[in-house]
């Protein structure tokens, strides 16, 4: 069929497959482990001394200790390992780029090139505790502490679980309708589907003492000064409110979409038909936005998607097996081409124009040679941008920023007193789930130590 | 390639693989099965007086060990359960079809002189090659005076092997039972009574798991359990240490021994073979995938053998026996210690802790930036090889010779040892 038929510009349209290809297409994309399977993997693992797969989490996991639990069957015991140092061990194993962290550490992988499993692992370790009636923590006695925390994704909610479990009363103040961060409205839906984040988010606040404010938002609805004065301290757990654009000509045009949002419809669609996706895809980036929203499209029915990057396969952040597992899906990536312009037609975007690029003297320069792709529809996933508005006071933030970011201390601390900050939206971090949750945790220890000093 | 055919205290088979007398050899349907296959011979099923005994649900219990089914297993089945007469009209139409493979049939019956000369007679008739005595089951024939009853008392195993060679012309092989303190007590009862072969071992008497819903051991019948007789690859290092002895015993010099208990692959084979055994027989590999084992049996002993130039199976039959000496013969001036190779090791660290935790500490776990390095300390290695055991990338750890070879001295002439020929009574100093 593909290229052989006159199509209509632009052809966009909804309810591209029937209902069975759409609940294929997202669903589980890694079904989680029988339990044979399980014990068989469980037992691969060596049980390191002083393992590197555990210096290779951020969030410091006892993987041998939780791997040899399984082994025993004793797969309670291994998903409370799991949880004790992440809370959001479950979304973790769904979304972390293994192939980077534990595995890529694992002594196997030296070996034999094929790492234990230790994302399925897990999974299949706390599955059962996250769907059981008991949250498996308890709460110290109250402190009669304070702490408020602003921004209800896994920086926000590890941070209050944490505070929470130490004795302190916590409220998270969320300017979206629901909790969950980008594990709600970002990550591909087949890495969490069937609403897992939302079942996650409802065990994590089960261990009590965290109230919830959604809807109400930092600088809108409430000032940093406010909450400094309300409450013992403050955690900021913000993450990336804004989009770095594209600044080339056609931009405006219709059809030409931030990946971000398109995938936050995708992720709160009730019905995957109600979503219009083009015949003809172009996503411009090389991160996971670029190849999450390039397969999501493809998934949605789109023929054609094409990722373009302006830089060499090896410069991606988007890892080796995300860039292959867009192309099993039938993604075309292309290198070294950077944007010129979208062109349209009818006032909707019909081709997007690119140049090849190569690198002289260590600078990335355009090469001259020109070409076009057709486009029914453009997604821009270029990064996105910390925007510090909602800490300013009169015009100037209140906390001193370090490349666009929040600055901290190793424990998280900004440079003002009784605030600290984690995830997405500070300095130096790596824009991942799990390091999110690592900076939440250790600096719930801080504010911990800080108040009963 | 070598030639695997085997001759063996009168019984001649294309080669030394057996199907044990088990369920696999129940009854013509499997034998024949196996013979097609290519098995060299087999002992068939255990066979006894009429009326049949019965048999249990469930029969069999198992170890898995680290996803690995059927490490060990563990059965409470009876001999034979069916009539006499069938068993014998089958075994005579198996022998006819099937003339160049090696047909023994099991036997145990109570222990008087009459039972045994009726049932010799009855073999004799089906041609069969010959017969093994069955003195090692370990229940449920016991309890009626048979079986291990009779193989753990070396009298009445000596008293019964003579009966048979009287009303018998067929070679008699006496299968021993390792439920013993010391084989060579039952061993050498058999050589007194005039065995021409012994074969072991039976089951090793066990309880192979507790369920812990039922707190019952396995296997559970009805909710209650049993003591079981253990075989599979578990039991290979018992049952070879006992082939061992029993070749190397001057008392037992030169009986031909069928090798068994937990042989898998024709290197467990060869292993038995090294050690004094003749043929050797296999039940639990066959019971876990069926009789086209045989296949790599066969091949890849034959194919060892030809690299190692061995045209037959004596040329390297009793092989490692004289390597075998008690341990105060061996040689205390033989040092070794571990070395890592630097280039293979993967980092786990499982040398270091084992060293440190249950050994002498003699692996340092070192930090050179991010990176790990495990690093042998010469002065405390005392050469143990714990180390080598634990690593999990093969050749990464070897045990490097650390004398110079030029000195031998044993236990028996150590200056430590107060019984030592020439022993200095003062401060033990080197001779
Ligand atoms: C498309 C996409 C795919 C990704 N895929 C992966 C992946 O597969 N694996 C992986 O490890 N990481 C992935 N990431 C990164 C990961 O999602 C983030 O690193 C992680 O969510 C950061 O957590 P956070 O809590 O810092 O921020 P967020 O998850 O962004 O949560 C911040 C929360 O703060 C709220 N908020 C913002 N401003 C305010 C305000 N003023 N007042 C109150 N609340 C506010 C937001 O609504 C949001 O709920 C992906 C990111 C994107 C965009
Ligand atoms: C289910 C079962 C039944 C057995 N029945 C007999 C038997 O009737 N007579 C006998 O001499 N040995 C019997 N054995 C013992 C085997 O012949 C053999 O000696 C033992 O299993 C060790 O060999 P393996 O490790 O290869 O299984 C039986 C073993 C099993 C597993
Ligand atoms: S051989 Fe034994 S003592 Fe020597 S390093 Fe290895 S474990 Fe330690």
């Amino acid at each position: 069929m593909a290229g052989s038929q006159v199509t209509a510009h632009p052809d966009i349209a909804a309810a591209r497959l029937s209902p069975e290809v759409y609940r294929a297409n997202f669903a589980d994309v890694h079904p989680p482990l029988e339990a044979d399977q399980a014990v068989v993997e469980a037992n691969r693992c060596y049980f390191c001394y002083d393992a590197p797969c555990v210096e290779a989490c951020p969030t410091g996991i006892d993987i041998p200790g939780f791997i040899r639990k399984i082994a025993t069957g004793n797969v309670d015991g291994a998903g409370l390992r799991i949880l004790e140092e992440n809370i959001f061990g479950g979304s973790c194993a769904r979304v972390c780029p293994t192939e980077i962290l534990c595995e890529a550490a694992c002594v196997r992988t030296e070996q034999q090139g094929k790492p234990i499993a230790i994302g399925a692992l897990q999974r299949y370790a706390t599955d059962p505790t996250l769907a059981a009636a008991v949250h498996p923590f308890t709460r110290a006695l109250s402190t009669g502490r304070r702490v408020a925390v602003v921004g209800g994704g896994p920086a926000g909610l590890a941070c209050a679980h944490r505070l929470a479990m130490l004795g302190h009363d916590v409220t998270v103040f969320e300017a979206r309708e629901r909790l969950g961060g980008l594990n709600e409205y970002g990550i591909a839906e087949y890495k969490v589907a069937d609403h897992f984040a939302r079942a996650e988010v409802d065990f994590v606040l089960a261990v009590g003492g965290i109230a919830v404010r959604t809807g109400v938002a930092l600088g809108r609805d409430l000032s940093l000064a406010d909450l400094r004065g309300d409450y013992d301290a403050v955690f900021l757990g913000m993450g990336l409110a804004g989009v770095k654009a594209l600044e080339c000509e056609g931009e405006e045009l219709q059809g030409v979409f931030n990946a971000v949002d398109y995938i936050e419809r995708l992720r709160q669609a009730a019905d995957f038909a109600t979503l219009p996706i083009g015949r003809r895809i172009v996503v411009i980036g090389g991160g996971n936005t670029a190849i999450d929203i390039a397969v999501q499209a493809k998934r949605l029915g789109a023929e054609d998607v094409t990722l373009v990057y302006r830089r060499t396969a090896e410069a991606m952040s988007a890892t080796g097996h995300e860039q292959e597992f867009a192309q099993t899906n039938g993604v075309r990536i292309k290198h070294s081409a950077q944007p010129v312009r979208l062109t349209g037609r009818d006032g909707g975007v019909a081709e997007a124009v690119f140049e090849y690029t190569a690198t002289q003297g260590g600078r990335l320069v355009g090469t001259g040679e020109i070409f076009a792709l057709p486009a029914d529809m453009v997604f821009k996933a270029i990064g996105q941008v910390f925007v510090a508005d909602p800490l300013a006071e009169g015009g100037s933030s209140l906390l001193a920023l370090a490349n666009g970011r929040i600055r901290v201390d190793a424990d998280g601390k900004t440079s003002l007193d009784k605030v600290w900050a984690g995830g997405d939206c500070i300095a130096g971090g790596q824009d991942l789930t799990v390091q999110a949750v690592e900076d939440g945790k250790r600096a719930a220890l801080a504010i911990h130590r800080s108040l009963a000093g | 390639m070598a030639d695997l055919t085997t001759r063996f205290a009168g019984f001649k088979s294309p080669n030394p693989f057996w199907l044990a007398s088990a369920p696999p050899t129940d009854k013509a349907y499997n034998i024949v099965r196996a013979f097609k296959a290519g098995w060299g011979g087999v002992v068939w099923k255990t066979l006894g007086e009429d009326p049949p005994v019965v048999n249990t649900c469930s029969r069999y219990g198992a170890t898995s060990y680290k996803g690995n089914r059927v490490a060990g297993f563990s059965n409470i089945e009876l001999i034979t359960d069916r009539p006499l007469a069938i068993n014998l009209q089958e075994i005579k139409e198996v022998k006819r079809d099937w003339p160049d493979r090696a047909l023994v049939v099991s036997l145990m019956v109570p222990c008087d002189e009459e039972s045994w000369k009726r049932i010799l007679a009855a073999v004799e008739e089906t041609d069969a090659d010959g017969v093994e005595l069955n003195f090692g089951c370990p229940h449920g024939m016991s309890e009626r005076g048979m079986g291990s009853a009779v193989g753990q008392v070396p009298e009445y195993i000596e008293m019964v092997t003579r009966w048979c060679k009287q009303h018998t012309r067929m070679p008699v092989i006496v299968k021993l039972t390792p439920n013993v303190t010391s084989i060579l007590g039952p061993a050498r009862a058999a050589v007194r009574g005039g065995a021409d072969a012994v074969s072991l071992i039976n089951t090793v008497n066990s309880i192979v798991s507790v369920d812990l819903d039922l707190m019952a051991p396995e296997p559970v019948v009805d909710g209650k359990g049993t003591h079981a007789g253990y075989c599979g690859p578990a039991v290979k290092p018992i049952a070879l240490h006992m082939v061992a002895e029993i070749a190397r015993d001057p008392e037992c010099r030169g009986i031909p021994i069928s090798g068994i208990g937990g042989i898998e692959s024709w290197r467990d084979a060869a292993e038995f073979i090294a050690l004094g055994a003749g043929t050797v027989q296999v039940c639990t590999a066959a019971m876990h995938y069926g009789f086209r084992i045989v296949d790599d049996l066969k091949d890849g002993l034959a194919r060892w053998m030809a690299t190692k130039s061995y045209a037959g199976i004596e040329d390297f039959s009793g092989r490692a026996v004289a390597n075998v000496r008690d341990w105060q013969y061996l040689n205390l001036e033989y040092k070794t210690i571990a070395a890592i190779d630097q280039e293979l090791c993967i980092k786990c660290g499982l040398c270091h802790i084992a060293c440190e935790d249950t050994a002498h500490q003699a692996i340092a776990s070192l930090r050179n930036g991010g990176g790990r390095r495990y690093e042998v300390i010469a002065g405390e290695c005392v050469g143990c090889n714990l180390c080598m055991h634990v690593c999990p990338v093969d050749g990464c750890i070897t045990m490097q010779r650390a004398d110079d070879g030029s000195r031998e001295r044993n236990w028996t002439q150590h200056p430590n040892n107060p019984m030592a020929v020439g022993a200095s009574p003062v401060d033990g100093a080197a001779e």
